[in-house]
């Protein structure tokens, strides 16, 4: 394998507020190869939107604080960049789609403005080139560019979240990050835009985080996936080692808790319990009060990172190498 | 003989707006046995919470009449509303806007009590309200808690709770589970059921993710801008659809396993206007199999076989055809 094109290395990220501190994100590390498409899934709190601010640099601050690690772009360390560099890496280097494209676009401008406007930034062109280059996306992720003209809330969600794309894609960044691109989205709409996605990633050549709540969505476009818990990732691998060999019981418990449409299922096994509050996280790790297969150890020791099979990471204390 | 509960007949709501009416929810008929689950499901804009809304009379209907228990309940006055309103209830989408912020949550149950006048005193009311917390599993020591102290599952229990406080028969649920993460959607959509084997409830379950109605639901109706495109029983419809629209939707929701999606039928554009429609077909735009008939009259739902019903004027030749590929 070539050098990652991404690596985060032991983030942690804290918010620091009067009375608690909120530990969102702790120790995590992961490598994003060239070309790959890597899902962060996890519940509400699993520190997944984090993740991805922490790397694009937009964490709150305050009361958001990256404590230490690193996030190595091409050998770059993106927490050293200065404020000019930054300005220069957001929407050229790497660029990120929101969840909600109701409220990522600005109301008041013309969408061909919106995009125009990241192209005539990162490319010096001339306002007249970068317009003629935003029509070219919005043909690209499949809108008339006669509606260059038009204004966000004359589109309906499906096309919001195109235009948004077209944003993040105008500049034909190394690394998408995508935070939860199609949930506010209806399943047939939501088909439509995975699909382009999954298209436009291939002729853009970038590299994609997907960050999702929803397996289905992640099985559908990812090549390897990381399954976050608590600000970690609980575990990694590619879509075999976790939808076929998922070792963790987190991940088990995932799968038990989505019912099945292809199979007769009468009652879900859900998993017990509810997420740790990330300002009172415990000691040892952080899934053992809901853990079905806990030891007494698991209550102090925090378990590291173990190899199971090549690029199949796991933290448990069931994970043994053979 | 099925004992049917709730019977909804041509039920009509139709919205003005600057632009003409608004069909929200047009022509729907069902009926429910007591006991059972009815899923409805459909993308945004397709009526559904409309139609639940209609069925408690939060909303007044254009048309259409609705029979509850045996007694017609179409035109009923403040009072009488009120009174059948004891039987039934509703659990909101939003476990976070729909209980009141500066309530406690033993308050919160307790409210339909007092409004109901069902405890002779504090202490009788006390108890019930503590019952109903262990029935949903909220632990006692958040009886004084207030709203912001819980999670989203929890507040969806609150929810529950005070909708069963008066002992309903008929629960309208309206996206229960969509706001919770997905291993807390499970506890509840288990209390859920247990509830309704322990106290025979019957349910409305309105939802946009077919996934979570296969589980609950006894029978599904399908609907697509204010219609009902499909209706069977809930098995069947996952291994035979009829509908294109029903078959798009079901191979459009992504399968959690590796190669889960196959044959996928991806819709072209979006859904149409729901305001002043044509009179053709609904779903006759996105259509992959659109013919001549489709654009000229709107087909009615017919039955196919048995129990299953299909709006559709080629379903026979598009399910010949569909079969082979």
């Amino acid at each position: 394998m070539d050098e990652p094109i991404l690596s985060v290395r032991n983030l942690t990220v804290h918010y620091i507020k009067e009375d608690s501190t909120v530990r969102a994100v702790n120790g995590l590390s992961f490598d994003l190869a060239n070309k790959e498409t890597l899902g962060l899934v996890g519940e509400t709190g699993a520190g997944k939107t984090t993740t991805a601010l922490s790397i694009m640099r937009l964490i709150p601050n305050p009361p958001g604080k990256i404590i230490e690690g690193e996030i190595l772009f091409k050998g770059e360390d993106v927490l050293r960049y200065n404020k000019h560099r930054l300005l220069r890496m957001r929407g050229r280097d790497i660029s990120m789609i929101f969840q909600d494209p109701m409220t990522s676009l600005n109301p008041v401008l013309k969408v061909g403005d919106q995009i125009a406007e990241v192209i005539h930034i990162h490319k010096k062109l001339s306002n007249k080139e970068a317009n003629i280059e935003a029509m070219k996306m919005l043909e690209v992720v499949g809108i008339s560019s006669d509606r260059f003209n038009d204004y966000p809330h004359q589109f309906s969600g499906g096309m919001k979240q195109r235009v948004v794309i077209a944003i993040s894609l105008a500049c034909n960044p190394k690394i998408l990050i995508a935070d939860e691109p199609t949930t506010a989205l209806d399943v047939t709409i939501q088909a439509q835009v995975l699909e382009m996605m999954g298209a436009l990633k291939k002729n853009f050549d970038t590299s994609m985080i997907l960050i999702s709540h929803d397996l289905g969505v992640i099985a559908e476009v990812c090549n390897r996936v990381g399954i976050m818990y608590a600000g970690n990732i609980v575990e990694i691998g590619n879509l075999e080692d976790i939808y076929v060999n998922g070792f963790h019981p987190y991940t088990k418990g995932l799968f038990g808790s989505i019912p099945d449409l292809d199979s007769d299922t009468e009652r879900l096994k859900p998993i017990e319990g509810l997420m740790p509050d990330p300002a009172h996280l415990p000691p040892g790790c952080p899934f053992y009060p809901r853990c079905p297969e806990r030891l007494p150890e698991c209550k102090t020791k925090l378990p590291g990172a173990v190899e199971l099979s090549p690029g199949h990471l796991i933290r448990c204390v069931h994970a043994k190498k053979n | 003989m099925t004992d049917t509960l709730l019977e909804v007949r041509r039920l009509k709501k139709y919205f003005k707006t600057p632009n003409g009416l608004l069909h929200a929810v047009d022509d729907v008929s069902f009926s429910i046995p007591r006991g059972t689950t009815l899923g409805v499901v459909g993308e945004s804009g397709c009526g559904k919470s409309t139609l639940g809304r209609l069925i408690l009379h939060l909303l007044d209907l254009t048309d259409g009449s609705i029979i509850f228990d045996g007694r017609d309940i179409t035109n009923l006055s403040k009072q009488e509303q009120k009174d059948i309103r004891q039987y039934m209830q509703m659990i909101f989408q939003d476990p976070y806007s729909s209980i009141n912020p500066r309530m406690t949550i033993g308050e919160i149950i307790g409210e339909p009590l007092i409004i109901y006048g069902k405890c002779k005193n504090v202490a009788e009311r006390a108890e019930k309200v503590n019952s109903l917390m262990e029935t949903v599993g909220i632990a006692q020591r958040l009886i004084n808690a207030y709203p912001h102290e819980l999670d989203g599952g929890r507040r969806q229990r609150v929810g529950i709770a005070r909708a069963l406080a008066l002992n309903p028969k008929f629960v309208v649920c309206d996206e229960p589970v969509s706001a919770l993460d997905v291993s807390i959607r499970a506890q509840i959509l288990n209390l859920m059921q247990d509830l309704q084997e322990k106290l025979g409830l019957t349910y409305i379950f309105i939802t946009h993710d077919l996934s979570v109605v296969k589980h609950i639901s006894d029978e599904i109706v399908v609907m697509y801008l204010g219609k009902i495109v499909e209706k069977c029983e809930s098995k069947e419809l996952f291994s035979t659809q009829y509908h294109p629209y029903t078959k798009a939707l079901l191979s459009a929701i992504p399968r959690p396993k590796i190669g889960g999606r196959k044959g996928r039928i991806i819709l072209k554009g979006e859904i149409s206007s729901p305001i002043n429609p044509e009179e053709k077909c609904r779903f006759f735009p996105r259509c992959v199999y659109v013919k001549e008939k489709c654009g000229q009259n709107q087909p009615e739902l017919r039955e196919v076989s048995r129990g299953h019903f299909v709006a559709c004027h080629y379903h026979e030749e598009i399910n010949g055809v569909a079969k082979g590929d």
